[in-house]
């Protein structure tokens, strides 16, 4: 099967003073397109630092990630923002909306932000049409116009679900997506996942909860800053 | 695009952004009244100063004056770029009413009224007689008798409220005693029957130059006579300065050259006569430079206002500066997340710039308006101000202003709306700039605290 993203020695540390915590010390990945992939580890066993690495939301200390053949660690300015912006999309476990646009705006924003503002007119119209589309199917069609700190903490997830998948990524990284959620409505976003992996989506997903890993077709374990299968 | 929409949003949705917009109206309005009023004050007193001296004066330094006048004013008058030119005979003197009752120190200026109002404004200074300024020096009561034209301060027409001067229909019959001291030739007082040389003028009308100096020490008399008064008939005539008026559209500083080769060259070639040594004396200036002393400490005043204000342009760049760092810093997660769906730097700075372009934007329109509005009904505020609680900005008995100028100048206007929006910008870009070098995931940790 194709290689979607690869990992290759990752290590990552923080300096606290004088203390140095290293977090991860040489992690080795190779995944494949369309896989479902859970990472699970305890807490502050650097799954999060793991995954930002990943979408190049941070840089490893040593060691290189390569998307489809390209290293990250090549990828500078123009390049860089067009990797997070049209081949991943990431889910945070915090959500991370932007307050003052509509759950309809934040959906959009990808694609706007990828759009000069002459080039947005042409592409409005297609874009909303996509968006409602996909707001609708994970049953938010009611809250177009809602700003984010009304909604609940699930409908939250599934609006940054939404706008994660709004420009078609090859690759969705979610952090603990169900993490902050009762188990009805973390159950309810896994069902998503699972559609979208039916679809063929490529996911790697973080969490703790070794019941909602097992739902996955591949589970990774970060133990002691290493991988373990 | 979403740059756009979140400036625009961002300018909404937060209170901080009205302090920002409040603090810039402010700074604009008090920059925009002040130097509205000051230019204006400072034009003005230029034009009045232009108004009374002509566009180039050749001038002697000493009360003696210098001779040999005639023939250069023909000369002068040959020359294609001069319209108009007035020799004025000056003296010092001393001002008195019937029955010698209060001295006062004056300026006697004796002058050809329609020569000296074809080269000054002097004609424009005249109350009763501007229409008829031939015949300034015949009283309208007695137009058979010797007139002068009195400095309207002298006269005490002056109403204390709004600076106004109140006129009798007709100029009030007053003889006025003119008591000179004739210098002769070398300088000294002229021993001839007496020392000091008197006569009766009766008042015929007032100038009004605006120059509390003038206005307020100049007796204008008839030239041959303001000669007699202070011994500049004899041996040789003399006078103190000639007022030059340039034709329309030629050059002032190069005319003033020319004259002054023209006088160098005259003075040189009628130094061997008898009192050709008073020519060293004599200096050829333009307006501006004739007028200096006076032009100087005003024009002074303004550059340390500009200067002044240039500070208050600082705090509000560093106002603005303030606020958006503020803002910034809350938004520090919006920058992260923008950065995690691929908005650029340059659009991160971009939003940044738009939101303080919009803040310098509303700001300058309000404190225009506001500043425009106030200065429109300014005169009216002090009027009322003097009504009710006998304040006034400028005590109209000291100060020659009629009326606080009110005028907004469209370049001024411009230059301030200009360097707000400079300022608003150079205030946003620092912080912003700090805020997009940071890497996503520390934006996102910074909020996460
Ligand atoms: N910016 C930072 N500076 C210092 N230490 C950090 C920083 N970011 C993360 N860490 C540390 O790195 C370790 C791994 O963090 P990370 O967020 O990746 O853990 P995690 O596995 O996602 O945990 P959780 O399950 O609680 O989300 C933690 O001990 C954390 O304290
Ligand atoms: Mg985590």
């Amino acid at each position: 099967m194709e290689t979607m993203i690869k990992a290759q020695n990752i290590k990552k540390s923080y300096k606290m003073g004088k203390t140095r915590l290293d977090v991860l010390r040489g992690v080795n990945l190779t995944i494949e397109k369309g896989r479902f992939v859970a990472v699970v580890g305890a807490s502050g066993s650097g799954k999060s630092t793991l995954l930002h690495i990943l979408g190049a939301l941070d840089r490893p200390n040593s060691g290189s990630v390569f998307y489809q053949k390209q290293d990250l660690a090549g990828l500078r300015w123009g390049k860089l923002n067009h990797f997070r912006n049209k081949e991943v999309g990431f889910v945070f476990q915090f959500y991370h909306l932007l307050d003052e646009l509509t759950v309809l705006e934040n959906v959009m924003a990808p694609a706007m932000a990828s759009t000069s503002s002459l080039g947005w007119f042409s592409l409005r119209s297609k874009t909303r049409k996509k968006a409602h589309q996909l707001l609708d199917r994970f049953g938010l069609k009611e809250r177009l116009c809602h700003k984010p700190y009304e909604l609940s903490g699930g409908e939250r997830q599934r609006v940054a679900i939404a706008r994660a998948l709004i420009n078609e990524p090859p690759l969705l990284l979610a952090d603990e997506p169900t993490g902050n959620l009762d188990s009805r409505t973390g159950h309810g976003i896994l069902e998503a996942l699972k559609e979208l992996h039916g679809e063929g989506q490529t996911i790697i997903m973080v969490t703790h909860d070794e019941r909602i890993a097992s739902q996955a077709s591949r589970v990774i374990r970060l133990i002691d800053g290493k991988v373990q299968e | 695009m979403i740059k756009w929409l979140l400036a625009w949003r961002y300018f909404f949705k937060r209170p901080i952004s009205i302090l920002a917009i409040t603090a810039v109206t402010l700074c604009v309005f008090i920059v925009l009244v002040v130097m509205t009023v000051m230019n204006g004050l400072v034009r003005d007193f230029k034009q009045k100063n232009h108004d009374y001296a002509g566009d180039c004066i050749i001038e002697a330094d000493s009360l003696v004056g210098f001779g040999y006048y005639e023939d250069f004013i023909d000369l002068l008058l040959k020359q294609s770029y001069i319209e108009a030119v007035s020799p004025v005979a000056k003296g010092v003197g001393l001002l008195s009413g019937p029955g010698g009752v209060r001295n006062i120190g004056i300026e006697i200026h004796g002058i050809n009224p329609i020569l000296h109002s074809q080269t000054t404004n002097f004609g424009q200074t005249l109350h009763y007689q501007k229409q008829t300024v031939s015949d300034v020096f015949r009283p309208q009561y007695a137009p058979g008798r010797n007139g002068c034209v009195v400095g309207i301060d002298l006269m005490g027409f002056r109403k204390p409220s709004d600076g106004s001067y109140y006129h009798p229909d007709n100029p009030i019959p007053l003889e006025l005693v003119v008591n000179a001291f004739p210098l002769n030739i070398k300088g000294g007082l002229q021993r001839s029957l007496d020392l000091v040389s008197t006569k009766s003028f009766y008042y015929s009308d007032d100038s009004h130059s605006g120059l509390v100096r003038v206005d307020g020490a100049v007796v204008y008399v008839p030239l041959e006579q303001g000669q007699i008064l202070c011994g500049m008939d004899v041996p040789i005539k003399r006078i103190s300065s000639i007022h030059i008026k340039f034709k329309k559209g030629v050059s002032g500083r190069a005319s003033v050259g020319q004259v002054r080769q023209l006088w160098a060259d005259y003075a040189a070639q009628n130094a061997d006569k008898p009192g050709g040594d008073l020519f060293a004396n004599v200096h050829v200036q333009s307006w501006q430079e004739n007028r200096r002393s006076v032009i100087a400490p005003m024009e002074k005043e303004q550059t340390m206002m500009t200067m002044l204000f240039l500070m208050l342009g600082v705090i509000t760049v560093f106002i603005v500066f303030v606020v958006l760092y503020m803002i910034i810093s809350h938004k520090s997660k919006d920058i992260g997340i923008l950065k995690s769906i691929g908005v650029s730097i340059s659009d991160i700075i971009w939003m940044f710039l738009l939101f303080s372009v919009f803040i310098a934007l509303i700001g300058a329109l309000l404190g225009s308006a506001a500043g425009w509005g106030f200065l429109y009904k300014v005169n009216d505020i002090e009027d009322w101000l003097y009504e009710h609680y006998e304040w006034q900005l400028w005590n109209r008995s000291v100060y020659a202003i009629g009326e606080i100028p009110n005028k907004v100048e469209m370049d001024v206007l411009a230059v301030i709306i200009g360097s707000t929006i400079l300022a608003c910008m150079i205030g946003a870009t620092v912080p912003s700039l700090q805020a997009a070098r940071k890497k996503p995931v520390q934006s996102l940790q910074v909020n996460q605290l």
